[in-house]
């Protein structure tokens, strides 16, 4: 995935200015901002969401709209995006990952239904597909998401949040699971505001304040002194003493 | 009298027949829609676009033109201008949806007032579906089957739509083109449910059934079964209690409607009122059963 001086605006305000960064396969990256930083900018202007007032993004060699298409780009949204009360079954959620390669009624195959299988029994969530979405925990429905990527075939997945709302144990599991994507050739980038988990999980991490501030090895941007940069303080205490 | 003689009596009159097959049609049809819209959060939407059509059914009278053509086009016409009033001036959504419904309504009604007409055109307002004629049913079941075969054929779609519309759009569908669809199919759907209730209760039949659904299931396949089931019953029992009652067919089909909801919100097994007290008590336990993590 190579974004190239990306420039988007919502009218006066500038989102992103001139953002540039290359995140290859296998590698797991974290997206690290403040509120307002430009991380969701960022997100939907990779899945074509947005239209750039400048600069360009290419997934896998190709623009945002033929990377959707092709179903290149998986997403896992943040957990207040998402109406748990939905009348989904885990498995139905997994089943849209298979949509963009069914036809029109979108009926599935059975190559379609061991994809989902396989998928669920990758996030250990096969004893409970066909619970309703909202009463897995927070871990669980993080995980039901990416193996919604993973049925896709996803090659990059954009996590928002992933590790809000979620308990230590299932943070391992989830680090683990993104990690072992990551080594089958999948680019991960995750947006986040909780830097405790990234040096575990993270091969590098991007400092973003609207533009790139730092993009590096993920124990050099976890400096005290570069975060202050992008957070004006030093985040880590912060989060100690909250 | 015994049951079968009330049952039967009725149906000894054409009208009545007529009266019975429209409301299911419509009863049906209205709830298979109002599946997507409690879930997407769409019945204020159902609302402003059910009123809103009432000035493009008038007008397609005036020209001669089929009711759902009209209807599609105003129904396009207030989505456009909501969305209008809300990207560009400092108004809210629902102050928006509030001035161009009801501005929108007005117009019709002043439409009604100067239009000189045979059969009475405030029938499209409060409904007159002991009056249907042979044409009328005919209508409402043609748009009644392409309304139901659209759905069902996109449901997958409209479901994931509802769901996650970042996720369709990031897979290559088009949120909206399926939201597009979806507002279509509620203008035709008005025009359905309009010849039984009218345009000012069309809503109702709109969000009851899909709302009493979904407080009896967790799964979207049997929400669309339950709600239509639920819908045709009510609509049935309403339309043989005006017949015996004498009282407004549009009115009692909608009562009706709302009396099945109220119980369901509170007697119904899985998330009715009553159960959820009843469970208060092992909350802890069961909070523990379902939220636990399994590792």
């Amino acid at each position: 995935m190579q974004v190239e001086g990306l420039t988007v605006r919502y009218g006066p305000l500038v989102a992103l200015d001139d953002v540039s960064l290359r995140l290859d396969p296998g590698t797991v990256c974290g997206l690290i901002g403040m509120n307002g930083s430009g991380k969701s900018t960022l997100f939907k202007s990779v899945m074509g969401l947005l239209r750039a007032d400048a600069g360009r993004v290419r997934i896998a060699g190709h623009d945002p709209a033929g990377a959707r298409r092709r179903g290149i780009v998986g997403y896992v949204p943040q957990a207040e995006a998402v109406d748990w009360a939905f009348p989904v079954s885990v498995r139905d959620v997994v089943t849209m990952g298979r949509y963009g390669r069914l036809g029109a009624l979108r009926r599935t195959r059975t190559a379609d239904r061991v994809a989902v299988a396989d998928a669920l029994a990758r996030v250990e969530l096969t004893d409970l597909a066909d619970r309703q979405i909202g009463q897995l925990s927070g871990g669980q429905r993080k995980r039901a998401f990416v193996a919604r990527g993973i049925a896709q075939g996803a090659e990059v997945l954009l996590l928002d949040e992933p590790f809000a709302g979620v308990d230590k144990r299932s943070e391992a599991t989830m680090s683990a699971l993104l990690t072992e994507l990551a080594a089958d050739g999948c680019a991960v980038l995750i947006a986040t505001h909780d830097l405790h988990a990234l040096p575990a999980l993270a091969d590098e991490a991007v400092l973003l304040l609207r533009r790139v501030l730092l993009h590096g090895p993920v124990d050099e941007v976890l400096r005290p002194e570069n975060l202050a940069r992008a957070f004006g303080m030093d985040p880590l205490e912060q989060g100690r003493t909250a | 009298m015994n049951p079968i003689e009330l049952i039967v009596e009725p149906l000894s009159y054409g009208f009545m027949i007529r009266a019975l097959v429209t409301t299911v049609v419509a009863a049906v049809v209205c709830a298979l829609l109002s599946c997507w819209l409690v879930l997407i959060g769409w019945s204020l939407m159902g609302d402003a676009v059910s009123h809103a059509v009432l000035p493009g059914v008038v007008l397609a009278y005036v020209l001669g033109l089929p009711f759902a053509i009209g209807a599609v086009v105003f129904g396009f016409l207030a989505v456009g201008l909501i969305g209008a009033i809300r990207d560009t001036s400092r108004v809210k959504e629902d102050a928006a949806i509030g001035i161009v419904f009801t501005t929108l309504f007005a117009l019709g009604l002043v439409l009604i007032s100067v239009t000189p007409s045979q059969t009475d055109l405030n029938h499209i307002v409060f409904g007159n579906v002991l009056g249907v004629s042979v044409a009328d049913l005919v209508q409402v079941v043609v748009l009644g089957a392409v309304v139901a075969a659209v759905l069902l054929a996109k449901r997958r779609d409209l479901v994931l739509y509802a769901f996650d519309p970042g996720h369709a759009h990031a897979i290559g569908l088009s949120p909206r083109r399926l939201g597009a669809l979806l507002l279509g199919l509620l203008a035709l759907t008005a025009v359905v449910a309009l010849q039984v209730v009218g345009v000012i209760l069309v809503v109702a039949m709109l969000i009851l059934p899909g709302a009493t659904a979904q407080l009896l299931t967790d799964r979207f396949s049997r929400m669309l079964a339950l709600a239509p089931v639920l819908s045709a019953v009510c609509a049935t029992i309403g339309l043989y209690l005006s017949y015996w009652l004498d009282a407004a067919p549009g009115g009692l089909v909608v009562v009706t409607q709302g009396a099945a909801f109220a119980v369901v919100y509170l007697f119904g097994p899985r998330n009715g009122l009553l159960a959820r007290f009843r469970r208060s008590t092992t909350k802890p336990v069961l909070d523990a059963v379902v939220h636990g993590e399994r590792l």
